[in-house]
């Protein structure tokens, strides 16, 4: 059996559901509304597991599921060294999203990522700490600020909402997703020019083939096949 | 730590105590907050972090030095000198393959009164421990690159911009650029400034950062917009210090016409010529001896004078055998004002096992 993961609920799991469908491959939950529990038809061999969109990256390169989707950016964010752990199959073209830094509006003197790291500078010395981005991404953030030379900042941890950490003051910045940037101008915030840290969109992935069978093998070219990737 | 790992570190350990160190122990779970103060977020890219439920954020630590230092800092001794042997961890977040941990044996010497003479002791006896295997040295000096940045007939803000970066090279190559005039300020930039009162149209301020903190910095900025370029004679002498790669006598000679252009470097040749004198008195063959103008930028943020790097000469795979180098600035960050100029070197004896093998 090829263990295929997918979104156990939402909007990401129905447009798998419809992008798997279109190909004719036909997903769906088995049983009640409320169980975890799927069905393929149009191929034989593959089994469909509903899992978090967040726990995909970590069963896949654990091995046990053989493909998933789920968003490229929890994938960066949750494998260190991701290439060499998954291989991407195909881009979805749809639950596309923006990793991206934002700063208050009322930062007129903040454009770029030069600025960010010469504000956090003046702001670490101004009020005795590094100046705080909150973020869940922190992997990803760490090595786009660091790539980038922004020095002095710390990341605070934030698990949702975001945007209203520096209206609450406790946050100076963030760094979160965003599709039209609403809630962000919303909140005061503004997109930093050069701040895009990674253009997100589902994403079917595989895990690494060590000690995958034969009939494994064959299941997922014919499925690649059905599916045009 | 298999038996031969461990008498190579007691080896070392006993060479260091010959001369004159006294034996040192560390915590291997050091309270985060120093690290994170001194390097930032980075430090969780690098070093194993947890979190105490009393005592916060805990390091995994990630090297001798920072807890050494602070012991010191604490004790009145005066000169010091220091040895230890034990393991360090380092996160690896793009190279499994790498070793999460391996064990150091180091020598410190705490001592300001004859900064050369400190460096040559350090050097000599990390050269001394690995008298007989196959490794060359590398050696620069952070020094001489401070010098020359503090002594550009520029403005002080550019020159604090380009010391925070020194050990970042590509950023530190950009800002160079951007106050050198050879690439033009961003638009974003250019269309702040020619605005007579940005923040009149501003949207209300939120957060901490306040409305006179943006000011100060369109100030600050209306100010560098205004300072003249940094010349380009002035840039080629920066480029001619980074490119420095040569031995010792011929980069010294070099530094000495340097410094005709540049001045504010005399006082660092000067102790790079004093350090070469006291290598030769200790026995370093400095005419054989390398030189590199941008040596020890990529590490952390510890070196700020002499460092030095023993390399596998067979095996480029191999992480370095041994480094170390001068940290006066650290002893005055965690001296809270009281600084004690240092220098010290680890050795790595888990490589020379395996150099060993490989004769």
């Amino acid at each position: 059996m090829l263990k295929l993961g997918v979104p156990s609920k939402g909007r990401l799991m129905d447009k798998t559901f419809a992008w798997f469908g279109d190909r004719g491959v036909s997903l769906r939950k088995s049983g009640s509304d409320r169980e975890y529990a799927g069905a393929v038809d149009g191929i034989d061999g593959v089994e469909l597991v509903l899992l978090s969109a967040g726990e995909i990256p970590r069963e896949l390169a654990a091995g046990r599921i053989h493909l998933g989707v789920t968003g490229s950016d929890l994938i960066r964010e949750k494998l260190a060294a991701w290439e060499t752990r998954v291989h991407t199959i195909a881009p979805m073209g749809f639950g596309g999203a923006d990793l991206i830094i934002a700063v208050p509006q009322a930062w007129v003197d903040v454009e770029t990522l030069d600025d960010l790291d010469a504000a956090a500078a003046a702001f670490r010395a101004a009020h005795g700490f590094r100046m705080r981005i909150a973020t869940k991404y922190h992997r990803l953030v760490r090595e786009f600020l660091r790539d980038n030379g922004v020095a002095d900042y710390q990341l605070i941890d934030s698990q949702g909402a975001t945007e209203g950490t520096v209206k609450n003051e406790t946050a100076e910045a963030i760094a979160d997703i965003t599709s039209t940037g609403e809630t962000l101008r919303a909140n005061g915030l503004k997109i930093l020019g050069d701040g895009l840290i990674h253009a997100s969109q589902a994403t079917l992935f595989r895990g690494r083939r060590d000690g995958w069978t034969d009939a494994q093998r064959v299941t997922l070219k014919e499925l690649e096949s059905l599916l045009g990737v | 730590m298999t038996r031969a790992v461990a008498a190579e570190a007691a080896r070392l350990t006993a060479l260091f105590e010959g001369q004159g160190a006294r034996h040192v122990d560390a915590d291997i779970l050091l309270s985060a907050e120093t690290l994170l103060d001194l390097y930032g977020e980075d430090i969780r890219g690098r070093a194993y972090l947890t979190t105490d439920p009393f005592g916060g954020e805990m390091v995994l630590r990630p090297d001798f030095t920072v807890p050494v230092v602070q012991m010191h800092m604490n004790s009145e001794a005066d000169p010091a000198r220091y040895t230890y042997a034990g393991r360090v961890f380092r996160k690896q977040e793009n190279d499994p393959s790498r070793p999460r941990e391996a064990m150091q044996v180091g020598f410190e010497v705490f001592d300001g009164s004859d900064p050369a003479g400190a460096d040559a002791t350090v050097f000599a006896a990390v050269a001394d421990a690995l008298a007989g295997f196959p490794v060359r040295a590398a050696t620069g000096d952070i020094g001489i690159l401070m010098a020359a940045v503090a002594g550009l007939k520029t403005s002080d803000t550019r020159k604090a911009a380009l010391m925070r970066h020194l050990w970042r090279p590509r950023k530190f190559r950009a800002l160079l650029d951007r106050f050198g005039g050879r690439v033009p300020a961003a638009p974003s930039r250019v269309a702040l400034l020619s605005t007579a009162d940005p923040l009149a149209d501003a949207a209300p301020t939120i957060g901490l950062r306040s409305r006179d903190e943006v000011q100060t910095r369109i100030d600050a900025l209306r100010a560098d917009a205004a300072t003249a370029p940094i010349s380009g004679d002035e840039m080629a002498l920066i480029d001619a210090i980074l490119g420095l790669d040569d031995s010792c006598p011929h980069v010294l000679s070099n530094l000495r016409d340097i410094a005709v252009d540049l001045p504010a470097i005399d006082g660092a040749v000067s102790a790079f010529a004093a350090r070469l004198d006291a290598l030769s008195d200790k026995g370093v063959d400095v005419d054989a001896l390398a030189f590199e103008g941008s040596y020890g930028r990529t590490s952390l943020e510890y070196y700020d004078g002499f460092v030095f790097g023993f390399y596998a000469a067979a095996d480029h795979q191999m992480p370095p055998v041994a480094t170390g180098g001068r940290y006066d600035a650290l002893t005055a960050r965690l001296g809270a004002g009281r600084a004690v100029p240092a220098v010290g070197g680890v050795v790595r004896p888990d490589l020379l096992v395996t150099l060993r093998g490989n004769v």
